[in-house]
């Protein structure tokens, strides 16, 4: 072996496919009746889901005093969720834009699926600013609407900036992943038999004919999307961090917050990404498409996320002893070494030693150990939300002021609920729409690539193609 | 009802054979003929001889609409319409409107590229006399099509025929707009 041999790429779609095997293995698990496991699943979901209308409805009828808030900690476990939802929404844009901007191809096996995944991890993540402001019915409050005050929102406020950033984000991940389903729905609309099929997904499809013209225009247009979601996702998290770093709450008030909570939500959302991954591909059977290749780049992702965090976590130690502030100092102190270190240290060990693993190969391309720690990571991210907002909150400038919070069943029943919200999309999800991009996946075939048949063909058509060169 | 008409469909065995077909119809000197494909073959519009798509300034218009409205509509709330003081300050408070403003840039910038495109498509449409051929159901499956429109100045229907042939089409139909 020479000293430039390098490792050839694995092949993106194992087992031999063609154009229409693609089609129809993506397009059976639309058409085939449905297995009893999706109704288990779905009616365990729906039970979850109406602990969530239940738990939103008992606090609107008696206010936020349900839950275990208390007055130094006005913010608890409605807005650790909220960040915990937003930040795996994050991994869905990062694999259908950023990934794409980079041309990296694997993406398309997994980015119809963490799109879905980023849209409902989002329709979760915003039940908890809608449902935490107490009084519900005023709730417009919060958009530039004109009111019966003549008042207009506060554009100093990061809560603010929060509402557009995030609404933003959830319309522009939704019209992203339209996009990229019309083709596909044109696909089952030519395929399906049941009228009732054809007269829906026709509809979705909006006419698609798959005409160049039409294309043109489309990978145009998906492209400036992906340019377009690049910045914006960042600047999703960047101003979901504001809402903590604006304020001068020791612990909050730091300027890593905005990187560190884009890398944090990426890991978190690859993370999930990956849990949901292994269990569709399993029951799918959809290793062919998402294959162990995959799960192993993917881990490479948590890897060195999670590396990042780590270095976060660090270096906010680092600089609160650098500063100087006492109160700083005495607050990562107190993150330690508190009431609050069992959380503390379950972060560090969810988040920062947990993914290490994926250094060494065998540990990336086992599937049992990824599936494992995927959960890990998210109990980890979970506790980061946590902590920032907790420790902080609990133990601020005077000790006076000082108490222990601890949550309550509503917390808990809202937080389990929004489970049933995510799993009942999700599933419906899996059942109607397809769940691999059919179109881009075909297009990373070797088959799709013009080229491919002047290589493949028998001498007389290469002549042919030479000649045409040559003219 | 009189059965016009729309064109000759050519149905073409993958990709290759279909971007060659294209560029002996360009050559010929046609102009309304569009190829049909499962995805983008990639270097089609150049073998169709298409311009670049327009939607780069669709967006950009959006773009700046999103951005100019956005400061329009900030300033208008927070300076002409109901000032309030908070915490001391000013009225017109730049660094704090960028977030507002890059938000709604970026939401009018993605509704021009999706609605846009949709425009540019000629997207939703009940229905296409392409769709009365049963075998054009597989172009969004696994097979290539090519189809020279009856619109075309040059279109005549043995010629046409004769020029998908020659580039290899393994069947050829008429498609007729019925309605």
């Amino acid at each position: 072996m020479s000293n430039n041999a390098f490792v050839p790429e694995q092949p993106l779609v194992k087992g031999n496919h063609n154009f229409s095997s693609i089609t129809a293995l993506i397009s059976d698990i639309v058409e085939k009746p449905t297995p009893i496991g999706w109704y288990i699943a779905f009616g365990i979901s729906n039970i979850l889901l109406f602990v969530l209308l239940g738990s939103i409805g008992y606090l609107v009828w008696e206010g936020t005093g349900i839950w275990g808030l208390n007055n130094p900690v006005g913010w608890g476990w409605a807005i650790i969720n909220f960040v915990w939802w937003v930040g795996i929404g994050h991994a869905g844009t990062l694999i259908s834009a950023i990934l794409f901007l980079f041309r990296q191809d694997w993406r398309t096996a997994i980015n119809r699926f963490a799109e879905a995944m980023t849209i409902f991890a989002v329709i979760c993540a915003l039940v908890f600013p809608g449902i935490h402001v107490g009084r519900i019915w005023v709730a417009y409050y919060m958009f530039p609407i004109p009111n019966q005050m003549g008042m207009w929102p506060n554009f100093n406020s990061p809560l603010l900036w929060d509402v557009f950033a995030v609404s933003t984000y959830f319309t522009v991940s939704l019209l992203f992943w339209f996009v990229g389903l019309v083709p596909d729905f044109a696909t089952l609309r030519d395929r399906v038999k049941s009228k009732i099929g054809r007269i829906i997904y026709g509809v979705f499809a909006l006419g698609w004919r798959g005409a160049n013209k039409q294309w043109q225009n489309y990978e145009k247009a998906y492209m400036i999307l992906a340019g377009l979601a690049t910045p914006l996702v960042l600047s999703v998290h960047t101003i979901v961090s504001f809402d903590f770093a604006v304020s001068i709450v020791p612990g909050w008030h730091t300027t890593i917050f905005p990187p560190y909570f884009v890398a944090g939500a990426v890991f978190s959302g690859f993370a999930m990404v990956l849990t949901l991954m292994i269990i569709a591909r399993k029951i799918y059977g959809l290793s062919d498409i998402m294959t162990d290749d995959h799960i192993e780049k993917m881990n490479l992702v948590l890897m060195s996320t999670g590396s990042m965090v780590g270095f976060a976590y660090i270096m906010e130690f680092f600089i609160a002893w650098y500063g100087g502030v006492e109160y700083e100092k005495f607050a990562f102190i107190n993150r330690a070494t508190g009431s609050y270190a069992w959380a503390y240290w379950t972060m560090m060990t969810c988040n920062v030693i947990s993914p290490q693993l994926f250094w060494v190969k065998k540990f990336r391309r086992n599937v049992t150990l990824t599936f494992i720690l995927s959960i890990v990571v998210n109990i980890g991210m979970w506790f980061e939300r946590f902590v920032i907002t907790v420790t902080s909150l609990a133990n601020d400038y005077l000790p006076s002021a000082w108490d222990y919070y601890s949550p309550t069943i509503f917390d808990i029943s809202t937080y389990i609920g929004t489970f049933g919200l995510f799993f009942t999309f999700f599933l419906l999800f899996l059942r109607f729409m397809p769940m691999v991009a059919i179109a881009e996946i075909k297009m990373i075939l070797p088959q799709a690539n013009p080229h491919y048949y002047e290589e493949h063909q028998n001498d007389g058509h290469k002549q042919e193609v030479t000649e045409t060169v040559k003219h | 009802m009189a059965n016009t008409l729309f064109g000759l469909l050519a149905e073409y065995e993958h990709p290759a054979a279909l971007l060659r077909a294209a560029e002996k119809v360009r050559d010929a000197g046609y102009q309304k003929f569009d190829t049909y494909s499962p995805f983008p073959v990639h270097g089609m519009d150049d073998a169709m001889g298409l311009k670049p798509s327009k939607l780069g300034w669709i967006v950009f218009i959006h773009g700046l609409l999103g951005l100019t409205g956005a400061l329009a509509m900030i300033t208008f709330m927070a300076y002409f319409d109901y000032q309030v003081n908070i915490s001391g300050k000013p009225y017109l408070n730049w660094p704090a409107f960028v977030p507002v403003t890059f938000e709604l840039t970026v939401l009018l910038s993605a509704f021009g590229a999706v609605f846009g495109m949709f425009f540019l498509n000629g997207l939703p449409r009940h229905n296409h006399p392409l769709f009365n051929s049963e075998k054009f159901l597989r172009a969004t499956d696994d097979k290539f099509f090519l189809c020279i429109e009856s619109e075309d100045t040059l279109f005549a229907e043995e010629k046409a025929q004769k020029i998908l042939t020659e580039c290899g089409a393994i069947h050829i139909e008429k498609i007729y707009d019925n309605d």
